[in-house]
């Protein structure tokens, strides 16, 4: 099979070409270096499109009392302290300029009166905070970073799937895939490779992910002997659209309730009020006349309770409905009509301030939000758990092997706030795109074994030999997310999560003996099935995480063991690929955190 | 996660999805049954029919919500998302037809090689921002000037605009004409408030605005309603006049140009 493959040479490969691999990809350029861009899609389509609130950088141009301090505080706070604090430095400290060589790159934000970029209030950030472009931010920044991107001279490679990552002695040295178009395999020679591929939700049944999250990125760093850490939590958005059935799951974005939208149950009660966790009572409206003001820019009043961080809210959703207080299709109601009691033209501000959200809900649902409440419910969102990277450089554990965006783990912690994924892109994005390049720079010699392509292209072709008239890779697909839906979801124990887990061994079987029918040819049931490994893997890891970590924090809930325990505080849970090819999972401790941050921390509280 | 043991039983029926299949230039429709419920968009069917029937059927798809512009096609005819577009909206009592865009060369069932749509990008010059406003690097800019913008920048690339374009798709004018899209695209830049460079000229010559003889077929086809034809074509076609064919300015640019001569 040697040699049957197209080969191209890259000095830097990012893989996946969302926000945070195509700004990897325009830093390592801008270096000088050859970079590929591989992705598993059209260019432009990548999950950053759907990202509506907004990106967070603390650049006070509408309370100037907000600076990079405060932004690390909010952020370590909404990760329950166990975030790689280097990161949410970092990430405090650029975001600002990040947004701002973004307007530079031609981006058009919403402007402040006084014409400077309008920040807009988001959970868990004490100030407004995110930049925005309507409800549409994430469309407008992966445009912004496309149209540059492609002047770069940057060589992109669409609608290839990568299957494997190429190693010589510990190292990373390129990657294996093959072209949705035509299944032909390509080798793709890389001295740096970023990982840049986006989340796992195609894990889960209910889920705001289109199909390329399967958690490629997390499962390729693994096999190739990568780290993953924090594998336990998900992020449930609280807010996903619900009904009719085919829409469930569809984003309904946080800014709704940044412009005022209120929770209710099906008794109109707004049962946010009801529980406020202690250590965000000194932040949190205690009746509805403040948390109104806040919404509209009072900056002496606190914020509404429905801006409370997305893991709290998804969890009294859940109590509502469980409680019998739900809307007639399992959720409960957001309502941002109610505003025209307060401003005159409420319908056209709605308009003006949630577009895409007006639109999605009367096309789809036959809904005007700006007169009637929206029926929505919990979805899965994102993985705040990823590749483990070193947090100046984003190089993984494996030299070589960089991360940046959702696949890497640390700076979100055991929960991501609203708008801190955006910025994480850029910044990060930049990081890695600048630190793969100097990588690549210094490593140039490597050699290529061909016996790895030839194992992939083997393992890919297997499911075309094989005559079984068992599960199918659809069948196969549904029947994990039905299972990790059911017990390693919003709310988790040890006996569900451990069935799940006997579950993903007998369904690793299945997937193993997969047949597809038809040609290579755009064949999504081959890809499809191809795409099972990696959703194995990762349901895995999360699950084996989630049994490891006996407490509730952030995205991780365990209905027996509800409380918080600050022995799970001081390290996070890693998973390597053992040597008999089993998981291994330890614990890390967290490096003492400097001094100047945890003053920080504490003038914060 | 969700209540779905309590959820109310829906109207659910059969119907019929008459779906194009094939390779290339050979291709044919192919009738499946798929049983479905109110509230279900082309899409879910096509899913669906590829899930449990057909797992080869090639079909592109990202969101599923309108934004990401991967899911065109072509449903009873008319260009379509095939995410945005309700089963209530069809005939319930006729086979649903699903075909492939029918301006660009076909690859396999749905898909078709959209690939000419980003060379034409390309050849659109790029952003270039005046100098920054303030010491700190940054930029001054009332709302109103950037909501201008905003209408032509929610434009998520479906290409149906391309697709239905006489131009395009009849007249086959694929190397003299960039399209609706990306006049669109040159209208996004040439009204930035930031942007300094001059596209009319290359309007004019490479792009080929003057193919376009507004039948506003794209404006119909635009599932984000952007006003193509009124604010993004027919803007830049009087620029274009204003430029080059306009007797009163070019006398005046000609007297100028004598006076400061001599």
């Amino acid at each position: 099979m040697t040699g049957e493959y197209e080969t191209v040479e890259h000095d830097v490969l990012v893989i996946g070409a969302g926000g945070a691999g195509l700004r990897a990809a325009i830093e390592a350029a801008s270096t000088g270096v050859r970079v590929g861009l591989v992705c598993k899609s059209l260019l432009g389509k990548a999950h950053t499109v759907m990202a509506e609130g907004g990106v967070a950088a603390a650049m006070g141009n509408v309370d100037d009392r907000d600076d990079w301090k405060v932004h690390f505080a909010d952020t370590m706070r909404g990760g329950q302290y166990i975030n790689n604090w280097r990161m949410a430095e970092l990430h405090a400290r650029e975001a600002g300029a990040r947004v701002n060589e973004l307007e530079a790159w031609g981006a058009l934000f919403d402007r402040t009166p006084d014409g400077r970029i309008l920040q807009r209030n988001f959970g868990g950030h004490k100030y407004p905070r995110l930049a925005h472009v309507g409800d549409r931010t994430g469309l407008e920044m992966i445009r912004t970073l496309q149209d540059h991107g492609i002047h770069q001279g940057i060589d992109i490679h669409m609608e290839v799937t990568i299957v494997a990552l190429l190693t010589d002695g510990g190292r990373v040295c390129g990657a294996f895939g093959y072209d949705r178009e035509r299944g032909r395999f390509h080798v793709y020679k890389a001295a740096a490779v970023v990982m840049a591929t986006g989340g796992i939700g195609r894990a889960f049944k209910i889920t705001s992910n289109s199909w390329e999250y399967t958690g490629d990125g997390h499962a390729l760093a693994y096999d190739a002997g990568a780290a993953l850490q924090d594998m336990e939590f998900v992020q449930f958005h609280p807010t996903g659209m619900i009904w009719p059935p085919s829409v469930r799951g569809i984003l309904v974005t946080e800014g709704v309730r940044g412009e005022g939208g209120i929770l209710k149950n099906n008794q109109g009660k707004r049962f946010m009020f009801d529980n406020i966790p202690d250590n965000y009572k000194s932040s949190t409206a205690d009746n509805l006349e403040e948390g109104w003001k806040y919404v509209t820019g009072d900056k002496n009043s606190r914020r509404p309770p429905e801006l409370l961080t997305r893991d709290h809210v998804a969890r009294m959703i859940m109590r509502e409905v469980k409680e019998g207080r739900g809307s007639p299709h399992g959720g409960v109601f957001l309502d941002i009509a109610w505003i025209k009691e307060h401003i005159p033209n409420a319908a056209e501000h709605i308009k003006r301030k949630l577009p895409s959200m007006y639109h999605q809900f009367m096309q789809l649902a036959g809904i005007d939000i700006t007169k009637e409440a929206m029926e929505i419910g919990p979805t899965t969102h994102y993985v705040m758990g990823g590749i483990r990277v070193d947090g100046d450089t984003q190089m993984s554990t494996v030299p070589g092997l960089f991360a940046c965006g959702e696949v890497a783990a640390g700076l979100h912690g055991a929960n991501r706030l609203g708008g801190n994924s955006l910025s994480d892109l850029i910044v990060f994005g930049q990081r890695a795109g600048e630190h793969a390049a100097k990588f690549a720079k210094a490593n140039k010699k490597y050699t290529i074994d061909p016996a790895q392509a030839d194992n992939a292209a083997r393992a890919a072709l297997a499911p075309f030999d094989r005559t079984t008239t068992a599960d199918g890779p659809f069948q196969v697909q549904e029947a994990l997310q039905e299972t990790m839906h059911a017990n390693v979801g919003i709310v988790r124990n040890d006996a569900d999560l451990r069935s799940a887990l006997a579950t993903i061994n007998t369904l690793r079987e299945k997937a193993a003996n997969v047949a597809v029918r038809g040609n290579r040819n755009y064949n999504p049931g081959w890809n499809t099935a191809l795409d099972l490994p990696s959703l194995l893997t990762v349901s895995e890891a999360l699950t084996r995480a989630a049994i490891a970590r006996e407490e509730s924090r952030g995205g991780h809930f365990r209905e027996d063991k509800p409380d918080k325990d600050p022995a799970f505080g001081t390290f996070n849970f890693v998973i390597t690929k053992g040597a008999d090819g089993e998981m291994q999972l330890k614990r890390e401790q967290i490096p003492e955190m400097p001094a100047n941050l945890k003053a920080i921390i504490e003038e914060n509280k | 996660m969700d209540a779905s043991s309590a959820l109310p039983t829906e109207n659910t029926r059969e119907q019929t999805f008459r779906l194009w299949r094939g390779e290339r230039d050979e291709g044919e429709f192919q009738d499946f049954k798929a049983t479905v419920t109110d509230g279900m968009v082309v899409l879910d069917v096509v899913l669906q029919i590829q899930a449990e029937q057909a797992n080869d059927l090639a079909c592109r798809w990202n969101c599923k919500a309108g934004k990401c512009g991967s899911c065109s096609a072509e449903v009873n005819g008319k260009p379509k998302l095939m995410c945005m577009t309700r089963l209530d909206q069809l005939p319930a009592n006729e086979p649903v037809t699903v075909e492939p865009m029918r301006a660009f060369p076909h690859v396999k069932d749905l898909v078709t090689d959209v690939s000419w749509n980003f060379e034409q990008k390309m050849k659109v010059a790029k952003f270039q921002p005046r100098a920054p406003d303030a010491p700190d690097g940054t930029w001054r800019m009332q709302q109103a000037d950037v909501d201008r913008v905003q209408e032509f920048r929610k434009c998520i690339e479906c290409f149906l605009c391309q697709d239905v374009c006489h131009v395009l798709r009849d007249h086959h004018k694929h190397d003299e004409f960039i399209g609706p899209r990306f006049i669109t695209y040159v209208a996004a830049l040439e009204m930035h408030p930031l942007d300094t460079a001059d596209r009319i000229p290359a309007l004019k010559e490479e792009h080929g605005v003057g193919f376009c003889n507004i039948t506003k077929c794209c404006t119909e086809v635009c599932p984000e309603h952007i006003q193509i034809t009124d604010n993004a074509i027919i803007p830049l076609k009087e620029r274009v006049v204003d430029q080059f064919y306009d007797p009163v300015g070019k006398l005046v640019k000609i007297f100028s140009r004598r006076s400061t001569n001599t």
